[in-house]
């Protein structure tokens, strides 16, 4: 029974592979342009900003929280790495500052949730104004340019290695680093332990409130970082760069089949659901699909494949 | 008892996941009569009856109700008809009041716009409850009851309909005996008037004083039909579990050394005040008292779930600050909580994953878990426990009741716990579990732990206690050693009576 009923849950987890697959298909006979080499690395790039904040999000998920100040931490955390540049400083140390900047901001969220006792929805519905707000009054409402011409900092947005992109080359890291957290560490059973039932959880000794400081400050980090690699791309830091993303990385997190109370879910799902969006995205543009019938194409899909996921449930 | 059966079962077959847990089973029932469900825990009462009820369809087999072949898809189909269940898992929605669970989904409504009759559901309800001889307030919120009186809202719940056939799965797991006594006079009451009742509990005195017959299951076959007058409790459990059993208790001899682990005017404001007493190194100290005299809450304050307000706590001469689980942990406390769904387990994840819980430092090493040795520990829990699972990756859902609290109980072997603290440890346990669980506590006191045990069942009480500890409203009212210990002490303690 036990391979059997293994094995059935691969044949569900496997949906979204499956999905990803029919659409890639579809746009593969649609539009000749979609299945070349250069199209594939191009929207690996583009998937790989969405990707990296929706791994992110799949821990907060697991726990049965939710993080909406994910795109005020890319930004923020993007204008102060670039302010930092501006200056003239170590572009490795204003990284390095750019992320603990993110860190401390996705902590800030995890002490109002535990300590301040606040839903996260509107723990982080907060912060996302105060994180944007923050950003405004630090670039003055004007995009920061003029940054290192430092070859490093360069390669991170914009390089190569290997003739894979360099942001893909970071995405797959922090996917293998944190598949590895998720499935092998006390940390990341107590991920799922906690989304799973938090009282039992609290009961047979885990550290719930730390536990859940650490996930919301992983995803602090993360979209930091993807705040980064968008700066570095870009040249310059943004005061609007990822507003709406949390909506991208929520979404790529659910089409990958976590469950949105908590408990139940894997990182692999989201790689899958964020290369939905990204495929659709980029099949979309290169079919002339008008940006306005792609939003609703985007929401149909995400509907389409809850709705699926509900069936097999069932 | 009438001549022709209400409900008849023939060769019910089912399996889940290629597992067969039912092989064929038979079974009817007679209007006007209490029968009797017996079964070791995973043996196949608990989906027999949902079968019944069309919470899963049976693989193979039929189903006559009042002499007509039956499907029902749906437990709301099956109630209908006049079949109500009050399953084994309590089904109250917290934040609903008592009248709004009892009348859910069926909410009584004004003409055409269905507005609803809030005063008259209120209403109907303090009559029911009333008939049950319960005091609770039918519009406060279900959640702020007590796991017994949630549990006679649901019993209020399933008689309020019209109801013909009544599948009671384990209802008086999380009773008093007070509360029991009423359950069993609105049961006769209902055997009067006609309804059949389908009677599932591990408690054996139950039984016998109140079921007509007892159909025994074992592994997922009907063993035999017994009429209660004819049959013991020997030949019962030799039934459900295919050999002699023996004693009830096993022989309990213990060795108490010194003072371990002393309580000292422990205090919670408005619910329990100036708690003392000791537990001794290889102890059991029996806690005895009514549902809501405050026993749980004292141990989730020793346990650091809730705050206390005053007093101290110390394990070996050291005084404990223990303000979070993971600090009684640490010191050497475990806890096996009364409402394993809530508290005890996590449902979604698997044995092994809960298993593994408070032990999870012992099974990693700078955070990374060594995987070999936790499924190799939770294999040998398995066995040791005698675990009924397809294996350690089965969720704990899909566990049969007591298997699930086996595992509750497993968890807490791992982190070798100097205290023990066990709530209501064997409630919906079978008898040859039961007996299993008590030869563990025997043998971990042996080894010098001490435990502290909670229970409702006053022959668990008397039976593996070394002393008994009673609690009144919050107070302790006696302190009673073995020797001394009997049923009318300890009831008279627990009632208010005298301090001995
Ligand atoms: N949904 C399910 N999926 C898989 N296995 C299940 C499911 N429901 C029950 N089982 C298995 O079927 C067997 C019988 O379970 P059931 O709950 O009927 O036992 P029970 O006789 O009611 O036991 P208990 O006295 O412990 O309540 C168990 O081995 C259980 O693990
Ligand atoms: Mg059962």
């Amino acid at each position: 029974m036990n391979k059997i009923s293994k094995g059935l849950g691969s044949v569900q987890k496997l949906g979204p592979v499956l999905g990803l697959v029919l659409i890639t298909i579809i746009l593969a006979i649609m539009s000749p342009n979609f299945l070349t080499v250069d199209n594939i690395l191009n929207v690996l790039r583009q998937v790989s900003i969405n990707a990296i904040i929706a791994f992110g999000m799949t821990f907060v998920i697991l726990t049965g929280g939710i993080d909406l100040s994910v795109g005020s931490i890319l930004a923020l955390g993007s204008a102060l790495t670039a302010g930092m540049l501006a200056s003239g400083m170590d572009p490795i140390l204003a990284v390095l500052i750019g992320l603990l900047a993110g860190a401390i901001m996705g902590l800030i969220n995890g002490v109002i949730i535990t300590k301040g006792k606040v839903a996260p929805f509107i723990a982080t519905l907060a912060t996302m104004t105060i994180f944007r707000g923050l950003t405004l009054v630090y670039t003055d409402g004007r995009p920061i340019t003029g940054l290192s011409d430092s070859i490093s900092f360069q390669m991170i947005g914009k390089g190569y290695f290997f003739g894979i992109p360099f942001p893909v080359v970071t995405m797959l890291i922090a996917y293998f680093i944190l598949f590895f957290i998720l499935r092998k560490t006390t940390f990341g059973r107590g991920v799922y332990a906690i989304g799973g039932n938090e009282e039992a959880s609290l009961l047979s000794g885990l550290k719930v409130d730390r536990l859940k400081m650490g996930v919301y400050s992983i995803t602090g980090l993360l979209s930091a970082l993807a705040g980064i690699t968008l700066t570095s791309r870009l040249n310059s830091a943004q005061p609007t760069a990822g507003v709406s993303y949390e909506l991208d990385a929520i979404a790529a997190v659910v089409l990958g089949g976590t469950s949105l109370s908590g408990g139940r879910g894997w990182i692999f799902g989201t790689l899958i659901g964020a290369l939905i969006i990204g495929v659709l995205n980029n099949g979309l543009n290169l079919l002339n699909v008008s940006s306005f019938y792609q939003q609703v194409v985007k929401g149909g899909v995400i509907l389409l494949a809850v709705l699926l996921d509900r069936k097999k449930a069932a | 008892m009438k001549n022709t059966p209400i409900v008849e079962m023939k060769n019910i077959h089912k399996s889940f996941f290629h597992v067969e847990v039912l092989k064929g089973v038979d079974f009817s029932l007679y209007p006007g009569e209490i029968h009797a469900l017996m079964g070791e825990n995973g043996a196949g009462k608990s989906t027999l009856m949902k079968i019944l009820t069309g919470i899963h369809k049976s693989d193979e087999g039929e189903i006559d109700y009042k002499g007509e072949k039956v499907t029902y898809t749906s437990p709301k189909d099956a109630e209908k008809d006049g079949i109500a269940v009050i399953h084994q898992e309590l089904n109250i929605i917290p934040y609903l009041s008592v009248a709004e669970n009892m009348f859910l989904g069926k909410e009584l409504k004004h003409g055409p716009f269905g507005l609803l009759k809030n005063k008259e559901m209120n209403k109907k309800s303090q009559e029911y409850l009333n008939r049950l001889g319960i005091t609770i307030d039918s519009i406060k919120p279900a959640g702020e009851l007590s796991v017994g009186q949630q549990q006679m809202i649901e019993i209020a719940r399933a008689i309020a309909a019209d109801t013909e056939v009544l599948i009671m799965d384990e209802p008086t797991a999380a009773l008093t005996d007070r509360e029991i006594d009423t359950l069993f006079k609105v049961m006769n009451q209902l055997r009067k008037d006609g309804v059949a009742i389908i009677y599932i509990s591990h408690r054996m005195e139950e039984i016998f004083k109140i079921c007509d017959r007892i159909t025994v299951l074992r592994d997922g076959q009907s063993i035999g039909t017994k009429e209660t007058l004819t049959t013991d409790f020997e030949e019962i459990v030799k039934m459900m579990v295919g050999r002699e059993l023996g004693e009830r208790f096993p022989k309990r001899t213990s060795t108490i050394g010194e003072n371990r682990f002393v309580v000292d005017n422990l205090s919670h404001e408005g619910i329990f005040e100036n708690i003392t007493f000791n537990v001794r190194k290889g102890e059991i100290l029996g806690v005895a008292g009514l549902m809501g005299a405050g026993r749980t809450e004292i141990m989730e304050t020793i346990f650091g779930a809730r705050k206390k307000s005053g007093g101290r706590i110390s394990l070996d001469g050291k005084e404990l600050t223990i303000r979070k689980p993971h600090h009684a942990i640490k010191a050497g406390i475990g806890f096996i909580t009364e409402d394993r769904k809530d508290e005890g387990l996590i449902l979604g994840l698997s044995v092994r994953e809960n298993l593994v819980i408070p032990n999870l430092k012992t099974f990693s090493k700078t955070g990374i878990v060594k995987e070999k040795k936790e499924k190799q520990w939770t294999e040998e829990m398995i066995l040791k426990l005698r675990i009924k699972t397809s294996g350690p990756e089965q969720e704990v859902k899909s566990l049969s009741g007591g298997n699930q609290q086996k595992v509750v109980f497993g968890k807490w072997l791992g982190i070798e716990p100097k205290l023990l603290i066990l709530d209501e440890p064997t409630r919906g346990v079978d008898v040859g579990a039961k007996k299993e669980i008590y030869s563990i506590m025997n043998e971990l006191t042996e080894r010098g732990f001490s435990i502290i045990m909670v229970s409702s069942e006053l022959p668990e009480i008397l039976g593996m206690s070394d002393r008994v500890m009673v609690i009144h409203e919050g107070k302790v009212t006696a302190i009673i050693d073995r020797e001394d210990a009997n049923q009318e002490k300890i009831m008279e303690a627990a009632t208010g009576g005298v301090r001995t």
